[in-house]
């Protein structure tokens, strides 16, 4: 097998792009990630783009096809294919090129990953990110995406004693850290008592715990290890990736406070990259609620199960702290176009392990970890990544 | 839910009867029923026997749902949680005639059939099964 390092990046800022088309999106993400890669045309080999619902989003499939065509890529024919996981399509896709290449088949990749979530209502929006969860046996019955995460967060507390405003904490710390990060949808600081009186959307659970709904892509270019310093001088490897599944409904899973995915792909990773959560210097994870993020950095192995709650009172995970978690200011504040997430997880631990982020940029950053979730953990993706 | 109506009557004997289903190899219960045991798998196949839940269990977990799905709007603020059946396996259901803050975890609940949702003013309704405490 292969070393495959990321050479180049691209985004768009993320939020609501009113101006934008889902075209114009993911040809502007692709063509900063090619121009920064300092590739041409004819060195792509594949191309794979994540995106969980463009057929209800924007009533397009066969989306594959059409970002080579957006792209510029008709006339070469390249083969490009769409990959779907919910809200971890994103770094689907991004495993689907690391693998193509360390399987020897291709030598330069390029990944998009995109959500045009703001053409549709917020109730329709509502509606179809409801499709990631158990259709029949949970959205059927009323549960709602928030309420499903709300409900891991009502047995968090009842276990562990979580509060409400250890929930709270983790907008906050995401909010501040998006700030810093010129492509959020939010760049503001937020309140405690902002997060704490906010609307209430799925009890435990505010409207400042949730994710907003966003339009956004993001696009990385993939090159075997051993080729990448022929475009670029600043490659950064992938050295751990890990995939796993579990049921689709949360009430079929073993435990109801772990994603057991989680933990399966980030074994997975660990394994592979031969280093073990001590070894992390940072991490972008999957804080689509608040409660995700302390499932998260107990799942990832950063923190004892049950102190989660505990680890940000104790601000572990601020850009101060032991362990960064989400310095790009996470789903929360960067915002979450669901497609796009996985990638633009990439492109913030490529840019922090080039020491390109800027006023939010690590010290010393060397080792970086992104934990991507669909629905509500049947599917986890995790990616460990190294400067070289 | 917007769907043809076989979608919803293709359920029926879930959703109105508990209808699960038991691994005739490891005596596991399911429901919904499943095609083969995940624990035994192969050795299940055409070994999974039809079984009628009791509709009894205790809540795991609960939320409010205060901002509601399309068919749900209307009920809100209404609570859902997951419910452990006696038989073992667990499932996602409104509780019903019960105050909100009445509602805590541990607390023991049965099945009561129930209008879950309905497409519109004029379209089909579904209906299924709710929660009640046991009396």
């Amino acid at each position: 097998m292969r070393d495959v390092a990321v050479i180049g990046v691209g985004l768009t800022k993320f939020g609501e792009l009113w101006d934008k088309s889902f075209r114009q999106l993911i040809a502007e993400a692709g063509s900063k990630a090619i121009l920064d890669a300092k590739i041409e045309g004819k060195d792509i080999d594949a191309l794979y783009v994540g995106s969980m619902s463009s057929g209800r989003f924007v009533d397009q499939e066969h989306i594959g096809a059409l970002v080579a065509e957006v792209s510029g890529f008709s006339q070469l024919h390249i083969p490009a294919t769409r990959v779907e996981g919910a809200c971890a399509s994103g770094s689907l896709a991004i495993r689907e090129g690391y693998l193509s290449i360390a399987s020897g088949i291709n030598d330069v990749v390029v990944v998009g990953g995109i959500e045009k979530m703001n053409d549709v209502g917020g109730s329709e929006a509502t509606d179809i990110l409801a499709a990631a969860s158990d259709q029949e046996w949970e959205a059927f019955f009323g549960a709602t995406f928030p309420g499903i995460y709300a409900m891991i967060a009502t047995r968090h507390m009842h276990e562990y004693g979580t509060t409400k405003q250890q929930l709270a904490q983790v907008a906050v710390k995401n909010h501040a850290n998006g700030v810093n990060n010129p492509y959020a949808q939010y760049q503001s600081a937020i309140s405690l008592e902002s997060v704490m009186k906010a609307t209430m959307v799925a009890y435990p659970l505010g409207l400042m715990d949730c994710s907003p709904v966003s339009d956004g892509a993001a696009s990385v270019v993939l090159c075997a290890a051993d080729k990448a310093k022929k475009f670029t001088d600043k490659p950064v490897k992938i050295i751990g990736s890990g995939q796993a599944s579990d049921t689709l409904a949360l009430h079929g899973r073993r435990d109801i406070c772990t994603l057991d995915a989680t933990v399966h792909a980030a074994k997975m990773a660990y394994n592979q990259a031969n280093v073990t959560p001590k070894d992390i210097d940072f991490a972008e994870v999957h804080d689509c609620f608040t409660i995700a993020e302390i499932c998260a950095i107990e799942d990832l192995g950063f923190i004892e199960k049950g102190k989660g709650g505990t680890a940000i009172d104790n601000k572990i995970t601020t850009m101060d702290g032991s362990l960064p978690v989400n310095t790009s200011g996470g789903l929360k504040a960067k915002g979450h176009p669901v497609g796009a997430t996985g990638v633009a997880q990439i492109v913030e631990l490529t840019l922090q392990l080039r020491n390109e982020a800027g006023k939010r940029q690590v010290k010393d950053a060397r080792i970086g970890l992104a934990h991507n979730v669909g629905g509500s953990g049947a599917t986890c993706v995790v990616h460990i990544m190294e400067g070289m | 839910m917007k769907e043809g109506v076989a979608r919803f009557w293709r359920e029926i004997p879930q959703r109105y009867n508990f209808m699960g289903n038991k691994c005739e190899v490891c005596s596991r219960m399911f429901f919904p029923p499943r095609e083969s045991c995940p624990i035994c798998r192969r050795k299940s196949i055409g070994k999974m026997k039809d079984l009628k839940f009791s509709g009894k269990g205790e809540v795991i977990t609960y939320s409010i749902i205060h901002v509601g799905p399309s068919g749900f709007e209307e009920q809100t603020p209404y609570p859902i949680a997951i419910i452990r059946l006696e038989e073992g396996p667990q499932i996602t259901a409104q509780i019903v005639d019960c105050p909100l803050d009445e509602i805590k975890i541990g607390m023991k609940v049965e099945s009561t059939f129930r209008k879950i949702q309905q497409d519109g003013r004029t379209g089909a309704i579904y209906y299924g099964y709710k929660f009640k405490k046991q009396r």
